[in-house]
């Protein structure tokens, strides 16, 4: 069962967030790349420490919000101007100023439905399966625990030296985690 | 977060900690998720979930008479064609504002003690819009036609208006009842995870294995989800403020004396946010002592939730002392009518009382002692959500009930299915509540680890 087939990567506990960020640079610092920390809250230095770059979700939400406004916008003009153009109080077909508040209100609608459904598709959620979930203490990932896996993907992976390279940074426990 | 300097200056935070120094990631995981999963259901909640229950089914026997028989049932008429449907579907949406605001605008601004206090209160949000949201369609007369509010293309060949604040309200209404549930969910998503991993029986770790989409804790997700969280925040907060905006555009853009000011976006923000932090006050103070959570909410968001009480109430009565003056200074003799009518007229009841809830009461908030005392703060806060009420039964009903030409004038006088509508919706938002708190963490699980000591990383 050691080799790398059966292996999703071997995972280290540690008891505070400190001990896992320390760790996951020095990790990183080793020449891994392919690693993930686990904690129960976001730590905003631990993304910075397994190497993770900037994220496409403020793009994507921004392009959700300029659908939204467009969109807001063209529907108001197309009902108002072209398709059922009605004369109120002698006002413009084209009040702009009278549509802004319901662009406004679609912007938000479409950019903050991309902010969700674009984290949740980056993040690759809902995925029901996933090997971190064999190793069993890994429960305490949503209580007190912290948890730095190495995988074995990365192309330096070793079994053997990953572990001993895990147990040198004062883990609390260095287990396998299989597929 | 002892060394920060503000923590230090202010004796407030002295003595009064953002949350009990006993607290471990250990212990605020187990005392929420407990809650949830592990504590016997007090007999308290059994019973007020009963009565509001109970109440609940007031309001579905209004509605179900409403719709046989139709808004005849209600007390409006010409000249008040807006009764109580209108007033408390302002009332509800104003008291969901203050959750959005705490989550949202209190994010941005990085007030952490935000944190033992948000999920609740956007709980609370969604349940008052979706009490809000009621209104409006009951009043179309025919409810189930309430999707012709909607833009879509029909054999009838018809487009809604756009040029009409009504329009933007069934928009603004509906895009904040949306994100504010997306935001609600999305700050759920990680305490679901917490609570199936701590779940003993089979169903609950599968309904909240489910809800929690296999969440797992990993840093990117963290990373994406924090930048997310934020991105949300910044979208709801000028959301928030252009919801009650809009609902003000109901009456401002009118031409009906009492409605048509410049004031009223303003004002009726600062009135939300009051509604709804009387609101919040008025529910936190015996959950807090029904499940002892003094240690998470502690008497620091007392203090600082009274004081934005306090300051809204101001912005509040400084609106009431501009409209009189408006009505002094236009020279118009319908403006100066209508302040002359709201003191002294049919309603001036109303008015005055008015003015004692929400001008006169918020001033005992000045006082340390009464910030401090929970009896106090608690009644004060049912005075306030009284005064709220009062505010928009004058601004809706006395505008309309003397108008321009005295012989369209008209009083109105709420029907009992009015009162039983009215009283169903606060038995259903309490109905809510209760088995909000019953299945679901009322308090951030994950955030609350943040704030603790212990989640410095120490470089």
């Amino acid at each position: 069962m050691k080799d790398k087939a059966h292996l999703y990567g071997v995972m280290a506990q540690f008891d505070t967030p400190s001990a896992l960020v320390t760790a996951a640079r020095e990790t990183y610092a080793a020449g891994y790349r392919q690693i993930n920390g686990y904690s129960p809250f976001p730590i905003e230095e631990l993304s910075e420490a397994i190497g993770f770059k900037r994220s496409a979700l403020p793009m994507i939400v921004l392009i959700g919000g300029i659908i939204g406004g467009l969109g807001g916008f063209l529907m108001q003009y197309w009902i108002e101007v072209i398709d059922y153009p009605i004369n109120v109080g002698g006002k413009p077909f084209n009040s702009w100023p009278a549509f802004i508040p319901i662009t406004f209100e679609c912007t938000v609608l479409v950019a903050a439905f991309a902010a969700v459904l674009g984290m949740l598709a980056l993040n690759k959620l809902p995925q029901p399966y996933h090997p971190v979930f064999n190793a069993p203490n890994f429960a305490l990932a949503t209580r007190d625990s912290f948890f730095l896996v190495i995988e074995s993907k990365d192309p330096k992976f070793d079994h053997d030296q990953a572990v001993s390279f895990l147990r040198s940074l004062e883990a609390r426990d260095v287990i396998d985690v299989e597929l | 977060m002892a060394e920060r300097p503000e923590d230090l200056h202010t004796s407030i935070h002295a003595t009064h900690p953002l949350v009990g120094t006993e607290l471990t990631f250990g212990s605020v995981t187990d005392k929420i998720s407990a809650i949830v999963l592990k504590r016997k259901t007090p007999i308290t909640w059994f019973i007020g979930f009963a009565i509001s229950f109970a109440l609940f089914q007031l309001m579905m026997l209004a509605i179900t008479k409403l719709v046989f028989v139709g808004i005849g049932e209600w007390g409006v008429n010409i000249p008040v064609g807006w009764g109580m449907d209108i007033l408390n579907f302002v009332w509800w949406i104003g008291i969901g504002h203050a959750g959005t605001l705490i989550s949202a605008i209190l994010l941005l601004l990085r007030q952490k003690w935000r944190t033992s206090i948000n999920r609740f209160a956007e709980a609370m949000t969604l349940f008052a819009v979706a009490q809000a949201g009621m209104y409006p369609i009951m009043h179309l007369g025919r409810p189930w036609l309430a999707y012709w509010l909607f833009p879509y293309p029909n054999t009838m060949g018809i487009w809604p208006q756009f040029r009409s604040p009504l329009m933007w309200d069934v928009f603004a209404v509906s895009t904040y009842a949306t994100v504010s549930a997306l935001f609600w969910f999305v700050g759920l998503i990680p305490d679901f995870a917490t609570l199936r991993d701590r779940a003993r029986s089979k169903p609950f770790q599968i309904i909240y294995g489910m809800l929690a989409m296999g969440w797992r804790g990993s840093a990117r997700h963290w990373h994406r989800y924090e930048t997310a969280y934020l991105l949300l925040a910044g979208l709801a907060t000028p959301l928030v403020l252009s919801v009650h905006t809009i609902v003000s555009f109901d009456f401002a853009v009118g031409i009906i004396p009492g409605w048509h000011a410049t004031i009223f976006p303003p004002y009726f923000v600062a009135g939300a946010i009051y509604a709804g932090f009387a609101m919040v006050i008025l529910l936190t103070v015996p959950l807090r002592k029904l499940y002892g959570l003094e240690s998470f909410i502690t008497m620091r968001h007392m203090h600082n939730m009274a004081k934005v009480m306090l300051a809204t109430g101001l912005i509040v009565f400084y609106g009431y002392i501009i409209e009189a003056f408006f009505g002094w200074y236009s020279g118009n003799k319908f403006e100066h009518f209508m302040i002359w009518n709201r003191m002294h007229g049919p309603y001036a009841a109303f008015y005055w009382t008015l003015i004692f809830c929400n001008g006169l009461t918020p001033q005992f908030l000045w006082f340390k002692k009464i910030r401090g005392n929970l009896l106090l703060l608690w009644i004060i806060s049912v005075i306030v959500s009284i005064g709220m009420w009062l505010e928009r039964f004058v601004i809706v009903v006395v505008s309309l009930s003397r108008d321009f030409v005295p012989s369209s004038w008209g009083l109105y006088r709420p029907s009992q299915w009015d009162w039983a509508m009215f009283i169903g919706t606060i038995g259903f938002f309490f109905a809510l509540l209760f088995l909000f708190i019953r299945f679901l963490p009322m308090i951030s699980i994950f955030e609350m680890r943040t704030i603790l000591p212990e989640a410095e990383v120490e470089e």
